[in-house]
Order: C-alpha cells, then structure tokens, then sequence
C-alpha cells in the first residue's frame, strides 16, 4: 500500500470510529440562515471593505456590490457565521461546513476579491473549528469535525458556455486544480478535519479538485478524508454534465473517498433512487444532505422538518445512509428533526474495499 | 464487491465476464484512419465527430482516439476533439481511451474526460521511475490504463519476454503504487504476421500464448491489443485482412483476450469466411505449416480481384443519395451500411418514423415489385427483409421516444397475428409467410409454434389485428384449424382468417373451415399469394369484393364435392379385405435379422448424411420450382437457386465443422405376424407375448381386380402361415441444439439464415431417414447385403422396401407413432419428442416403420368409409368421434 499518513491521524480515527457506531448528522443551509439576519450592503462590506476591495485597485467602472457575497461574512461578519454553526451543533450536528462554497479565485472573481481566497477557506475554516472545539469541550464524549467545503466554482470543464461552439470551454482543468489547491490549502491551515468536494454539478470540476487534492497530499506527503457529494440536477437523474448516478461515482471512485453522495437540488424523496444506487456500488461511506424539497413558485423551500426526517428515516431504515445534513432551505429544526428520526437507526455497512478482498 | 473494471463515459461500463469481450473503435485514430486523418488536418471536425458516432452506433463500446501525426498539432487536436465529442451524448455516453505515445497528449486528453476512461498506454520503455509516475498520474486522473509489453530493451515479442514484462510491470503497479488490478490493462503487442521474414511466423501464436498465460497469472486484469497490426502484410486486400482479424480473434478470444481496438462495424465473423481461405488464413495466423504463407498468397489475390470488381460496384452506389443507398442496399439484400444510412436519413427527417414510411418504403415497395413480376425469388426477398428489419431496429429507440413525446404510433398496411396451431411445430412456411408480409409493411405478431386457439384469439383482441393466420403441417393441424374457425364464430370475431401450410389446400379450407366462420376465410396457396390477399383483406374498396368472390368460390368447390358422382364411391371393407394384397405366402421365406431388437446412434456424422441429401425439396421450401441439380441451370430461377444452394452449402459446412447440429436415431426389429388389417408384435422370437399391436388402415377404392385394395398390414406375412416375420421401426432426427443457432440469428434479424438452417435440419433429418433404411437393409436387416445404389437411385425409391411414416398417406393416423416410440423408447433413446397433437420435437425428425416384403410399395389410402372408420375405432379401443378426429382428412362422409 502507497497510503500516505493522515495529517490528523487522531481526528481520523474518532471520525471513523463514529462511522462505524452511527448515522453521523450534517449541518443544514447558510444561506437560509443568514437571510433571516437581513443584511444590507454595509453589513457585508464591514470595516474592511467600507471604501472599495481591500486596498486592491479597483479596475473597472462602477462600484461594485459585495452584498450576496455570503462567505465574505466569514471576514466582516464573523459572529453571525459562528452563531449558525452554533445553532446547528446544538441542534445535534456531528460536523460542520465551512462557510466557504464560493471561497474559490473563479467565483470570487465575480466580486473582484479572488485575492481573498485563500483568507476566506482558512478564516471560514477557523470558525468552524472553533465552533466545534467548544461543543466539544461540552461533551467530550461526542466529538464534533469540521468539513472544509469546495464548492464547484461558477464555471463547468466540460460543458461548452457557447451555444455555437460546443468545444469552447471558459474554464481549464488546469485553472481549475490551480483554484482547488489554493482554497483547500486554506482549509488545511485553517484546521479543517475532512475535505468535502461537493455539489458537483459538472464531474470534470470534481475531477480536477480531487486530482488537486492528491496532488497536494503528494507534495505535503500526508492526506486529509475526502467526502464527494455530486448534484443530480433535475428529475431527469443525471447531473448537469449528463452522468447516471452510477457513471458519476466511477469517475470520482478513484480518489478513494471517505463518503461518497448527493446534496442539493432535488428534496429528498427525488433522490432517493440514486441513493439507492449509489448505495448498491459504493465501497465508500454514503451520504445526502438534500434540499428542504423542491423550491416554490417564489423561489422558497418549504418542506417541513417534520417531512423531512420522515423520508430521512425511511432512507435510514432502508440502510441507504451514514452521513446526513440538509442543503438549501433547511434549517437547525431540520437537523433536530432529521438527528431524532435516524438516532436508532444503524449505519449502512460500506461494501468491501476490492482491495481488501484481494 | 466484485473486481469488475468500471469505467464510465455517461453512462457506466462494468466490464463482467459476461460481456466476453469489449470492441474498442478504431476509427478515431489518424494513425489506423487515412480518412481520419484527413478530417483532422484539414480541420473538418463536425464530420470526424460522425466518425466518433458511427464507432459507438456500430457497437464500439470504447472508442479509441489518437491525434499522433506529425503535422498535427496533437495536444489541441486531442482537447478540441475529446471536448467537442464529450457534448454529444450518443457518443459521451461510451468511456473514451485516450491514445498516444506522447505523454502529453495523454495529459490534455485527460484533462478532457469527465468519466473513468482508458489511457493508451504506459510502459517501462524509459525505465521504471518515468513508468511509475505516469501510472501515479493516471490514478490521479482516474482512469485505467493500457500497459505495453515494452521494457528498456524494446517491445516484447517472444512468448516469454511478454510475460515477463507484463509481470513486472503488475508488480509495480500494484505493489508501489496500489493501483487496481482489474484497471490494468496488458498489451502483450500484436505484429504482423506473414511478411515473408521467418521470425515473423510465429508472432500470433506468441501473443495468444501470452494472452493465455497472462489471463491465468492475472485474471482481474484485461488483455487488449490493436488486431489490425496482424494482417499488415495483405494492406490493399481488405477480404484476406478482414479473415486474418476474424481468425485470430476467434483464437485470442478463446485464450483470454478481452478487450481490442478493431474497426466495429466490420467485424468478419468466423463463419463468412471462405471456407478455403479459412483454412489458410488458420494455418497463417496459427503458424501451422512450413508453407502457410506461400499458400495463403497463392489465393490470396482471388479474393483481393473480387473484392476488386466489387468495390468498384460498390463506390458507384455509395456515391447516391441516401433514398437511393436504401433502396440499393434493401435490392441487393446489404446489410453492411444499412445502420449508417439509416442514421443519415433519420436526421434529415422531422420524425424517425418517416424514414421508415419514406425511404425505406419506397425500397420494400420496389422489392415487392419485383417479387411480385416474379424478377426476384423469395431468398432474395429475405435477404431484403434482414436489412429492412436491421434498419427498422436501428430506428426503434428513436420510434419508441417519439412516440412518448406525441403519441404517433405511426401507420402500417395492417396488423397479423399469426401462428403454428397447437399440436404442431412446423414453421418454415409461415416464418416465410411473416417476412414476406412484414416486407410489404404489415405489422406481424408472430406467436410461433403449438399455440392454443385461445392464445391466438385473445392476442387478436388485444393487438387489435386486422387478420389472423393459421398455419400447421401435419394434418391433425387441419382439426384444429377448423376448431380455431368455430371459436372464431362463437366469440364473436370479425376479421378475416387466412390458413396456410402444407397439408391445407382449397377445398379442405372450402368444406372443413370456411363453413364455420362467417367473417371470411381465405386459403393461401404460399407465401407469394400472401400479399395480394393481405392486401385485398386491409383495404376498404377491396375487401367486400374480395370476400364476396371467395365466397363464391369456395360454395363452388363445396357444391362440385357434393356432386362428384357415384364413380368414385367406395366398396365396402369387405370387399376391399377380401381385394387384398396378398402373395404365395407358404413359399415365401421372411429375410431373418442379423441384428435383432433396438440399436441406438448417439452422435451420428453429419458428413456422411450429408450425401444422402435429397435437393429438390430444399429449393420447393424457398418455393423455386424445379428438380435439383437441373434447378441451377434454370432458365428463370437458375440464378437465384444457385445463390441460394451456395449459402446453403457454405451453411451446411459450418453446420457440420463446428457441430452446430447433433444427430441422433434409433432403429429396432421385432418379430411380427399379420391379423387381417392389423400387425402383432412380439416380445421375443418365441411369437407367444404380444409387445403391442399396430393398426392399418384399408384403400378402399373400386379397384380392377388384378389391383388389391392396399393396406400395410399385407406386407407382413399372416399369421396362420406361421412364418417367421419381422417389422422395423425408426426415429431420427438433426435438430439437436439448432435453438441455439436460431436465437443467434433471431437476434441478428437474419430470417435469410434462420430459414435456410431449418430447411437443412429438415434435409438431414429426411438424408439421415435414408440413410438408416439403406443401413437396415444392409447391415441391421441385412436382406440386401450388396445393395448398390446411388443417391439419385434412394431418391427414387428402387430399394427392396418401404419405410412409410405414420401420417402419411399409407398410414395417416398419426397417434401410431405413440406405439412407434413406446417400442423404440425415442424420447430416451434419440432425443425425440411427441406434442400432444403427435408432431416430433425438434422438427427435423423423421420416424417410421419398416416392411422388407419385396412387393411393398408406398401408396395413399385415400378416402374412408364410415364402416372401416367404425372398426378401426373398435381397434384401437376409441369411440366414433375420436377415430373421427383423428382422421378427419380421410372421410368420405360428413361426420355427424
């Protein structure tokens, strides 16, 4: 075996030792969270940012709004990110998202602060660990991890933005590892446990994380958990890319993950075919965090917490799961529910690695 | 969790053992493809992504895309190619291999692939520190890779270099890198054999020794190569390098080879290679003789001057518009661009349905035309119907999505259901007739062989068909056709009923059917009638007349019957009895047996049957007039008869060299004595327990004295004689694991093949018949013992007695059989099966009894009056209305 060493090799072994006992909980949306704050242009911008970018020149006409910039809170708002952390952990997470989908150069570009990456993932990151070590602290006997989480950027690599030319591409491979080290450098010093590969819409953009994370663990000579969870799209059942729930794992199968699943986009109940699937061929750990259903006609999620756990707990019950959490839309009473419904059920048993059956 | 290799493109790819083996194309490679080629540099990609959607349309289930050409720019040929193909689902949805042996070319092929694909290849030609780090770099891409059999000394090309670089190269992998056994895959180098340089000869050989070897030591791993390098040597004669693929292949698969970049849609099977050149090719690729070379050059420019003459043909109506492809190709019966062409019409046209009721059509239309004006036959018509059913396969995903988006269902002439009718397994007229129809765009439902009335009826309703279509052979079919017609009425039906088959005929349809249904029923003569009445029965301004005049005509056929006269009225059994035939018994010396009771052949050489072939009805099942041999010189049908004996032979040696078909027989002698119109037989040649009893049936005709009135009894010597007789019996079939070869071309949508192997199963069996009596007569009997005659000789029966079959005419009841096989147990002892209705399983079986008397001679009992019917009845211990049933055929009376 080539297998590098874990950077944290304690933090590894509580996690899989957790793995092995139970469905551990995920946290639930930002974003719903944060709206409820109602924050304004100047409550995003803070002290630092008061005036323009940081200090950086600002090279185009206009200004530029910074409100949506939700990660950029980790920097101006800080207190409002940890308090969501906090009310997740309280409503019985395991682990914690960093604050960090967009804290990538590419989307960051969008606001002209890709100079912030870096900062943001290892900022967001601290938040979290922080927000865990103290719950920790309280019960020693449950130890709560941190997820670093890289979003899939603003851009796909293998999907053409030009109708007329279906071999264009606006964003490399290469551009894309590049994004990926930077950011998941940042949530390494920023004492992230795992790294999470998530909402893979495009499974060449995962691809290029995943190939940046090996990379990376190559050069550091030891390596993180890596959780992959990718987006089926719409009810057609693949993802934006085109890939079958089947396809898709074999493509990300390689960098041997922790857990392997499916967030966003669908609720539940759509998704539970490709669990089913997954669950079927994965000798990873499986997972979901889905939307609070599909969203109504003014862009809400209104599934209730109490919808929810009921198709969780029938996903449990089925054996289809080991990691749980809730995406857009979902919210502390989510989790509550969602932890109460599979806190009896047992966790899927990953199918045996083909290397271990060798 | 198994070890399967899982790739994925779209779509996954689980390579299990079941999959045999996986075709990589090949045409996506400007170094295999002068025409790729040419795309590439001139920068035609829209038509090399054609190139890519016919590999994977073809059946390529990987395709292989190489940009290695010096005038290339090859790491952004490679990235625009991958990245334009990865936006056409229909090609993406396969894994791509990416091909080159520039590193870099890889790595921007790479950085292009969403799913696990194949990298093509690595190997330790630069050591192992550059061959580790590619092999890290490919799992870090996640992809599986082809490892070649190259070391620091060069490519592997002895047996033993081949396996022992692949092994060390399987211990790195897995030992410093942890890479999946089942991601490896080995390339052990395919060279070209046959070039003239002795060290050469052996090189096919060592790859699939390799292969073998490799697959053992390695059994998750995958053994793959480029099969076209082979036949380098014949470049310019694309018949001998298509047979070399298709030999080595057939061999390298067997070995352990499961995966290779061939060109997917010409593939050569094994079986359509000229048997001569085969044999050649074989000795070639499996290095078998001195000579090998030299001979497989002796002919190998026959087949390039062929293949000559006909690629010019070929270029001509190539360079047509599709319409006129389709038509050309449904003509001529080529299937070999049939997919292409169709996928061509498909996208020029709004829905996938027009292409069928369009270009396709108009092809079919002329097809029956030409059947139809008698310039085409009917094999040539089936070669046309496999192409049109190729190309209506093709079309039906696309048929079936269009159908769920609006509903259009499409229109066709009509819809039939058609069937063989319980009790009876024979189907080669009406798979003839199906085609045949299905060509002039009715929608067939065929429910093949033994369906129940019932069955037939309720899939009528169902499918809302149009017709139905009843065929049978054996005469116990016509009962049951007339049963079908009384359902028919009882429940209501009003669509027309067609009957067919052998033994149907005009006037049994005019008297025993048609009066029992209403809605109409029409005989159909063969298969070139079908259309003209299926069409007449569909349309709305024939139908009425139509029926009206075969109303007519069948109330005519019935009111000549009724008025046939008193000349042809039978005598009585009495008298026929006392007509008998009968000879100076009290002189006569029965021939004694030198092998007595039963003899059972397990597996009997279909080469020597093979000689006792009898043609004539061969060529009659395909409804081509004439005798053989005559037949191929024909006038009229000569052209097509001898296309078709060509096939058949070509069929039959593959029949025979690859054991497609089993043949089994038994044979018995058991000691007999007549009683009056019945047969005793004995256990033992004491003659004091009776083993069973047979029955016969009397001729009752008005005969001249001087011409008994025949029964088969006669011919076994009475019993008051006293003399020591015998009888035999026998059951042979050839239809043993035909279903088989059947389901193959089933699947392939190859009626043309599936007929032509029924019809020489059914010859065999008939030869093997004919061969058995000849052994009886000669051996087992042995009253004969010199017998010399030839085949032409057999055909025409001038042998020393007869072997008449239960439902034939000497004996038409066909329930005797059921005695026949309890005596020779030819269910045990040859594989035979009884239906219920007394048809044999498989088809092509033949049994029957066998009588030595030198004046025996095969006759028709012909009609029976109520009176023998009685007796017989009371003989076989039957009531009136089943010896009725049983020989409904032969009454000279309307049963009440």
């Amino acid at each position: 075996m080539s297998a590098l060493p874990w950077i944290h090799p304690e933090r590894v072994a509580l996690l899989e030792a957790a793995l092995a006992t139970r469905i551990l909980i995920l946290d639930g949306g930002m974003g719903t969270m944060l709206q409820a704050h109602q924050l304004d242009e100047t409550s995003f911008r803070g002290e630092r940012f008061e005036h323009g970018h940081d200090g950086h020149a600002h090279d185009h006409a206009g200004s530029c709004d910074l409100k949506g910039n939700n990660d950029l809170l980790s920097l101006t708002k800080p207190e409002i990110i940890r308090g969501v952390h906090d009310a997740y952990l309280e409503a019985g997470a395991d682990l914690i998202e960093t604050n960090t989908f967009n804290s990538t150069r590419i989307s960051q570009a969008d606001y002209k602060l890709q100079h912030l990456a870096q900062e943001l993932n290892r900022e967001g990151a601290r938040l979290a660990r922080a927000a865990c070590d103290a719950m920790t602290a309280k019960t020693p006997d449950k130890p709560r991890f941190v997820i670093g989480v890289l979003g899939p950027t603003s851009r796909t690599a293998s999907l053409s933005p030009d109708v007329n030319d279906p071999g264009f591409r606006n964003v490399t491979f290469q551009e894309l590892v590049e994004n990926y080290t930077e950011s998941a450098n940042g949530l390494i010093e920023g004492g992230a446990d795992v790294l999470m590969v998530e909402t893979i819409f495009d499974t060449l953009n995962a691809k290029a994380a995943l190939f940046a994370l090996s990379e990376l663990f190559h050069q550091r000579g030891a390596r993180m958990p890596v959780m992959i969870s990718g987006t089926i799209t719409d009810r057609s059942g693949r993802t934006l890319s085109g890939q079958t729930a089947e396809a898709f794992y074999y493509s990300v199968r390689h960098a041997r993950p922790l857990s392997v699943g499916f967030n966003c986009a669908l609720g539940a109940e759509d998704l539970r075919p490709h669990l089913q699937t997954l669950a079927s061929v994965a000798e990873s750990y499986v997972s979901t965090h889905p939307n609070a259903g599909l969203p109504n006609a003014f862009g809400e999620y209104d599934e209730t917490p109490e919808e929810m756990a009921r198709v969780i707990g029938s996903f449990a019950r089925e054996g289809l799961l080991n990691l749980v959490g809730g995406c857009c839309g979902t919210t502390p009473a989510h989790i509550k529910a969602i932890a109460e419904v599979v806190r009896d059920c047992a966790p899927r048993a990953p199918l045996s690695l083909a290397t271990e059956a060798a | 969790m198994t070890r399967h290799t899982r790739l994925s493109g779209l779509e996954p790819l689980v390579i299990t053992p079941d999959l045999l083996f996986i075709n990589v194309g090949e045409r996506t490679n400007v170094t295999g493809s002068a025409q790729f080629k040419k795309l590439i540099k001139e920068e035609r990609y829209d038509e090399a992504v054609e190139v890519a959607r016919q590999q994977v349309a073809n059946g390529a289930q990987v395709i292989d895309i190489n940009m290695d050409e010096g005038l290339i720019d090859s790491e952004a040929a490679m990235t625009r190619f991958v990245n334009l193909i990865s936006s056409e689902p229909d090609i993406a949805r396969v894994p791509f291999m990416i091909d080159s042996s520039k590193w870099t070319v890889i790595e921007a092929g790479l950085r292009c692939l969403q799913g696990k694909g194949i990298v093509n290849s690595i190997s330790m030609k630069e050591g192992e520190a550059p061959f580790l780090e590619q092999a890290r770099k490919v799992q870090q891409y996640g992809a599986a890779a082809v490892v070649m059999a190259f070391d620091e000394q060069g490519q592997a090309d002895t047996i033993q270099r081949k396996v022992e670089i692949c092994s060390r190269a399987y211990e790195l992998l897995t030992k410093e890198l942890d890479f999946l056994p089942e991601d490896i895959i080995f390339d052990p180098n395919i060279f070209a054999i046959a070039t003239g340089i002795e060290e050469h000869n052996n090189y096919a050989v060592d790859f699939i020794e390799a292969t073998r070897e490799l697959k053992k030591r390695f059994p998750d791993c995958h053994i793959s190569g480029g099969v076209s390098n082979v036949s380098f040597s014949f470049r310019g004669n694309n018949i001998v390098r298509e047979a070399i693929h298709s030999v080595f292949l057939y061999h390298a698969i067997r070995a352990g080879m499961d995966m290779g970049i061939v060109n997917a849609g010409a593939l050569t099977i094994m079986d359509d290679i000229d048997p001569p050149l085969r044999e050649r090719v074989e000795d070639v690729v499996l290095n078998r003789r001195e000579d090998a070379t030299e001979r497989l050059l002796e002919i190998a420019d026959n087949y390039k001057g062929k293949r000559g003459a006909a690629e010019v043909e070929t270029l001509e109506w190539r360079e047509k518009d599709v319409r006129a492809r389709l038509s050309h190709a449904l003509v001529h019966g080529i299937d070999q661009y049939v997919t292409e062409d169709t996928e061509e019409a498909r996208q020029m046209s709004t829905r996938p349905l027009d292409v069928i009721e369009g270009p396709l059509m108009d092809g079919m239309n002329v097809v029956g035309d030409l059947f139809g004006a008698g310039k085409m036959f009917l094999p040539q018509v089936v070669k046309s119907a496999r192409v049109m059913k190729k190309a209506v396969a093709y079309l039906l995903p696309y048929i079936e999505a269009e159908k769920l988006r609006t509903g259009d269902t499409g229109k066709n002439n009509g819809k039939i259901v058609m069937a063989t009718v319980k009790g009876d397994v024979h189907d080669i007229g009406k798979n003839i007739v199906a085609v045949v129809l299905r060509c002039n765009n009715f929608e067939v439902i065929d429910l093949g062989v033994m369906v129940p009335a019932q069955k037939i009826l309720e899939t009528a309703i169902a499918e809302k068909a149009d017709m139905i279509g009843l065929s049978g052979l054996i005469t116990p079919s016509l009962e049951e056709m007339a049963n079908v017609a009384k359902e028919m009425q009882r429940q209501n039906f009003h669509v027309p009923l067609l009957i067919g088959g052998a033994t149907t005929s005009r006037a049994h349809t005019a008297l025993k059917i048609e009066p029992h249904y209403k809605a109409g029923t029409v005989w159909v003569k063969d298969a070139s009638r079908a259309v003209g009445v299926a069409q007449s029965l569909v349309s709305k301004d024939l139908v009425g007349d139509f029926l009206a005049k075969v109303r007519v005509e069948y109330a005519d056929v019935r009111e000549r019957h009724r008025n046939r006269g008193p000349g042809k009225k039978l005598v009585s059994l009495e008298k026929a009895r006392a007509q008998r035939f009968s000879c100076d018994w009290a002189a006569y010396e029965p021939p004694q047996p030198k092998k007595p009771g039963i003899t059972v052949f397990d597996d009997y050489d279909l080469s020597v049957i093979r000689r006792y072939i009898d043609w004539t009805p061969f060529f009659q099942a395909w409804e081509l007039a004439g005798h053989y041999p005559a037949i191929l010189t024909d006038e009229v049908v000569g052209a097509q008869a001898t296309e078709l004996f060509r096939d058949a032979q070509a069929m039959m040696d593959k029949i025979i060299g690859e054991k497609w078909l089993t043949a089994r027989a038994v044979v018995g002698l058991w000691p007999a004595a007549n009683i009056m119109d019945d047969v005793e037989i004995y256990t033992d040649a004491s003659r004091t327990t009776v083993l069973a009893t047979l029955h016969s049936l009397r001729q009752q005709a008005d005969k001249p004295p001087e011409r008994p009135n025949l029964c088969l009894a006669d011919y076994i010597a009475p019993k008051e004689f006293n003399k020591p007789d015998w009888i035999g019996g026998f059951a042979v079939t050839a239809g043993l694991g035909i279903e088989e070869h059947l389901n193959r071309f089933l699947a392939d949508y190859d009626d043309y093949s599936s007929i032509i192997l029924k019809a020489l199963a059914d010859r065999l069996a008939e030869a093997f018949a004919e061969h058995m009596h000849e052994r009886m007569r000669k051996e087992f009997w042995g009253f004969v013992p010199d017998e010399a005659l030839d085949n032409d000789a057999l055909i025409a029966e001038k042998y020393r007695g007869i072997r008449p079959a239960p439902g034939y005419p000497a004996c038409p009841e066909h329930t005797e059989k059921k005695t026949l096989f309890a005596l020779l147990d030819a269910t045990k002892n040859a594989g035979i099966e009884l239906t219920e209705g007394f048809s044999m399983y498989p088809a092509a079986a033949v049994s029957g009894w066998y009588y030595s008397h030198p004046d025996s001679q095969y006759f028709v009992v012909g009609r029976l009056s109520k009176e023998q019917i009685e007796d017989y009845a009371y003989r076989k211990g039957w009531t009136l209305a089943e010896a009725e049933r049983w020989l409904a055929s032969n009454l000279d009376y309307e049963p009440e």
